[in-house]
């Protein structure tokens, strides 16, 4: 099955709002097919450059680890360089370098996925080392325990090192009482050094296979072009037998959690929040596009309200800024943060918010803070386009959490149709106390 | 957003954990590398418009040598299928000519010369460019002030009025620069707080004692503080100059139109001023300091003497660095240090060329009681790298990959137009595009063997390390 959709066709009727819909000039029309074994490909041509990004992600991230085996989905991520029958270890990076090429992969908590940027008459030599990676893996503890010394080295320099980092785990952990996402993509400390070779291996046997994967190839390529390479290559490898992504669900929140930790690291206090929200994939009972509008006007930029109050007109503030993070299989979360300036306290900088989010619920927003963050919103599904890399990276993380295609497509028009009432039923229905964590960072000791 | 804001501490939970650290030093500073074949194909004659066209082979870009009407010069790549233009610009200068005593005026004047201009006052300066969906951001390095732009097609004309009117009329009203001075002394207390950014100011103060570039180019909290409207009135009549500027435009525009609008956007500044650039410097080495930090982890800063930009060896020197640190997973110190011992995530070298000085430095961080062993790795293989030099499988490996890298660099209307400023930043010329690739593939393995002789001695390290490295006593 082939489909071809026309994003910028769909982005037509939403640019409107601009001076000139003459912009809306047809570009990126994804397309894709599916291989017999489940393998789902998706083709993102942009003719500018004879480069492409080549990805393939699995729908395996670190909220489908078993108990107890924090890390391992992205210590199995490092690992998957590490060879295979036809691949000696530390050949892969080194293969992809002498084609003119460069390679990384990444983790999250709903995905894994690995990618090479190369010059297109190159892609069928990545394709191969790809596919054969998905069914060949070899490791032995010679690889494997080294390695495992690097991601506990990474999660010094990422986590350990960082007292800001190091909280943040602390309140994801109370966010979510029961759901995986409560746990540290890198992993706790003490889980990661009990990792081992056999537990890399079950992880990848379970996961890794072409029905729980997809290929997306962003570039100088069409699918016509691109279909037999991929069943060439992907089309050989056997499907797995993928169980389905089950995972603890939350319990009713019925209380306000608020933390406070003391780092003799921190150089200045730190105030956030994050509220437990719906995500883009549970949208049957819930609005995660008016909440995407929602954190531009709260805390979107120099002109949103957070900004405005606590930055310039109560100058209590050096910073504050809302997001809304909605991409995930499961759930969501909105957060806020601020940070005080010199000589101003915390309980004042929090009083300060909630004085804000007290008039947002009680008088909601107006029709002229939900146009410009639209018309901005809108703005950027066209400067998106300009990169293949980000495109691919879009289109892999929306599959990943449970969307399609279409729904990217359709996300402007989506975005133009949030009226100010969306706006306010959102913000009231999510921003409850106890949905919450208040988390609070102060230097010294306490 | 105009304002300075620090997110660096919102990790929301969906940050991902990546394979390879990105390159922190990479990013300005980087040794450019563009092997663009370009090749002279005609001199076009427009009307009031001279422009020199680099026509490449099939599938790569075209440059164009735009001179405006008002002779103002940019290369413009032409790229109409997506409605959208980037321009890059810069004026040379920088942090480095900031005034002793006021350590952090080019910095303040990038953060505030978009917080109000002309009419409009700050919060409806960045309305504006948030109802058009115009991005305009301002930063420095020591050697150039930077802008960047990137409009919808139909929004050009305002996006090109609100850069001329932050370049030319900036307000510099009290209560942004009271805010942004918070803001800018908030980054410096979390610096001071964060053990890279700690051991890059040690390192670059120790290697530069007497020169502007040991000075932080974020500026001093104390100099900060007192620098006054007029201060920057000065800096940006002083900073703000034809001569100096440098352009770049990429996307949905033509030379006709580029010519109207770069006359309309830079024709108001005056011609030139003065503004002597700072004495060459090489930086003072062969020095260890450790700067103890309650942490698990020990970050390190090591450097050396480099080249300028426009030494002949720096080609070489460039295929030495890749085979050495900075060819990511396949350099001998990340299959040294991180493949087979597993003692850092992330280690690399990089070679600068600042304006008035070449440099080559590193980093890498281990947990605290491996640092010494880790130290002791890397200056043997700078040793190895400097007495054996490179095996002729590297030396054709490097060269494979710096040659067959080169169309990732331009594959975006942003990247390229960073790119073509940093070609004339470097002052390397329109036409070394064409002879780049030739270059890396007439290099030697006695170039390279000659570069890592001359450059690498690990007895000189310059070396910073903040933690509890092995032998310091814990802090506490």
């Amino acid at each position: 099955m082939m489909k071809s959709l026309h994003l910028i066709a769909a982005l037509g009727a939403s640019l409107l709002v601009f001076a000139d819909p003459v912009s809306a000039r047809p570009w990126v029309q994804p397309e894709s097919f599916t291989l017999k074994n489940g393998m789902q490909v998706i083709v993102l041509p942009d003719h500018r450059a004879p480069v492409v990004t080549h990805m393939v992600w699995y729908r395996v991230g670190s909220a489908d680890e078993p108990q107890g085996k924090s890390g391992i989905a992205h210590f199995l991520e490092h690992l998957m360089f590490k060879g295979t029958k036809k691949i000696p270890p530390g050949e892969f990076s080194k293969i992809v370098a002498r084609l003119g090429g460069n390679d990384n992969a990444f983790t999250s908590y709903d995905y894994t996925a690995y990618f090479q940027r190369v010059a297109l008459e190159k892609l069928p030599q990545v394709m191969e080392m790809e596919a054969d990676r998905m069914a060949n893996l070899r490791l032995d503890d010679a690889v494997v325990l080294p390695e495992r010394d690097v991601i506990l080295e990474e999660r010094n320099t990422r986590t350990d090192n960082n007292p800001a980092a190091l909280f943040s785990e602390q309140v994801e952990a109370a966010q979510f009482l029961s759901h995986p996402y409560g746990r540290p993509v890198i992993g706790w400390r003490h889980e990661m050094e009990q990792l081992t070779t056999q537990d890399a291996l079950e992880h990848y046997r379970r996961h890794y296979g072409p029905d729980n994967a997809y290929l997306i190839v962003a570039g100088d390529i069409t699918a016509a072009s691109l279909r037999p390479l991929a069943e060439k290559y992907y089309g050989a490898v056997k499907s797995r037998g993928i169980p389905a992504r089950v995972r603890p669900q939350e319990p009713p929140q019925l209380a306000a959690r608020h933390l406070e930790m003391f780092d003799e690291r921190v150089a200045e206090p730190n105030w956030q929040r994050s509220y437990l929200a719906p995500s883009h994939n549970r949208r049957a009972d819930s609005d995660p596009d008016a909440l995407e509008v929602l954190s531009q006007i709260l805390g979107g930029g120099a002109t949103s309200r957070l900004y405005r109050t606590l930055v310039i007109e109560k100058a209590i503030a050096t910073s504050a800024v809302a997001a809304y993070q909605g991409t995930a299989l499961d759930y969501g979360q909105f957060y806020i943060q601020a940070t005080p300036r010199a000589g101003q306290t915390v309980p004042a900088l929090e009083q300060e918010v909630e004085n804000v989010l007290t008039h947002l619920l009680k008088d909601g927003v107006s029709g002229d803070e939900v146009d410009r963050a639209k018309r901005r919103m809108i703005a950027s599904a066209v400067y998106a386009q300009d990169s293949q890399q980000s495109m691919a990276q879009i289109f892999g993380e929306v599959l990943a959490t449970g969307r399609s295609i279409e729904d990217i497509v359709a996300w402007p028009d989506r975005i133009q149709a949030v009226t100010p009432e969306r706006v306010n039923a959102a913000a009231k229905a999510v921003l409850r106390a106890e949905n919450s964590v208040t988390g609070i960072l102060l230097p010294g000791k306490k | 957003m105009g304002a300075v804001t620090f997110i660096l501490n919102f990790r929301p939970r969906f940050v991902i954990a990546s394979r390879r650290r990105g390159n922190p030093g990479a990013a300005r500073k980087s040794p450019r590398l563009w092997p663009l074949n370009c090749r002279v194909a005609s001199l076009l004659a427009m009307t009031s418009l001279a422009a020199c066209l680099w026509a490449a082979p099939a599938n790569a870009v075209t440059i164009q040598r735009v001179t405006s009407p008002g002779g103002i010069e940019a290369w413009l790549v032409e790229q109409h299928t997506i409605p959208l233009i980037a321009m890059d610009f810069a004026f040379r200068g920088g942090a480095k000519l900031d005034p002793a005593g006021k350590v952090g005026l080019a910095r303040l004047a990038s953060a505030t010369i978009d917080e109000g201009a002309g009419d409009l006052d700050s919060q409806a300066f960045q309305k504006r460019l948030e109802t058009l969906a115009i991005k305009l951001g301002f930063q420095t390095d020591q050697d150039a002030f930077h802008g960047a732009l990137q409009t919808l097609t139909e929004n050009s004309g305002e996006a090109f009025a609100l850069t001329r009117l932050a370049l030319t009329a900036p307000r510099f009203d009290a209560e942004p620069m009271t805010r942004i001075k918070a803001q800018l002394l908030a980054g410096l207390q979390q610096a001071a707080e964060d053990p890279d950014a700690i051991a890059s100011k040690a390192w670059f103060k120790a290697a530069f004692p007497d020169h502007p570039y040991g000075r932080p180019s974020e500026g001093e909290a104390g100099d900060i503080e007192p620098i006054s409207a007029d201060d920057l009135r000065q800096f940006t009549a002083r900073q703000f100059t034809r001569d100096r500027l440098l352009i770049a435009v990429v996307g949905d525009i033509d030379a006709v139109r580029l010519g109207q609008l770069l006359d309309a956007t830079f024709g108001g500044l005056a011609k030139s001023s003065n503004g002597p650039d700072p004495a060459p410097v090489t930086p003072a080495v062969n020095k260890t300091i450790v700067i103890k930090r309650d942490i698990p982890q020990t970050v390190m800063m090591f450097g050396l003497p480099g080249l300028l930009r426009n030494d002949p060896d720096f080609i070489p020197a460039t295929v030495m660095n890749y085979i050495l640190g900075s060819g990511g997973f396949n350099s001998r110190l990340m299959v040294e240090i991180r493949e087979k011992r597993g003692l850092a995530y992330s280690v690399y070298t990089h070679l600068a060329p600042l304006a008035q000085t070449g440099l080559f430095f590193g980093s890498v961080a281990t947990q605290n009681d491996r640092a010494n062993e880790t130290v002791a790795l890397l200056r043997h293989e700078l040793a190895r790298m400097r007495d054996e030099g490179v095996t002729p499988e590297e030396l054709e490996d490097a060269k494979t990959y710096l040659t067959g890298s080169y169309p990732l660099r331009f594959d975006s209307n942003a990247k390229i137009a960073e790119q073509l400023l940093g070609l004339q930043l470097e002052n390397i010329g329109i036409d070394y595009i064409d002879r780049r690739n030739d270059l890396v593939r007439a290099v030697t393995r006695e170039d390279v063997n000659r570069t890592a002789r001359q450059l690498l001695n690990p007895d000189n390290l310059l070396l910073v390390s903040v933690g509890q490295p092995n032998g310091t006593s814990p802090v506490k």
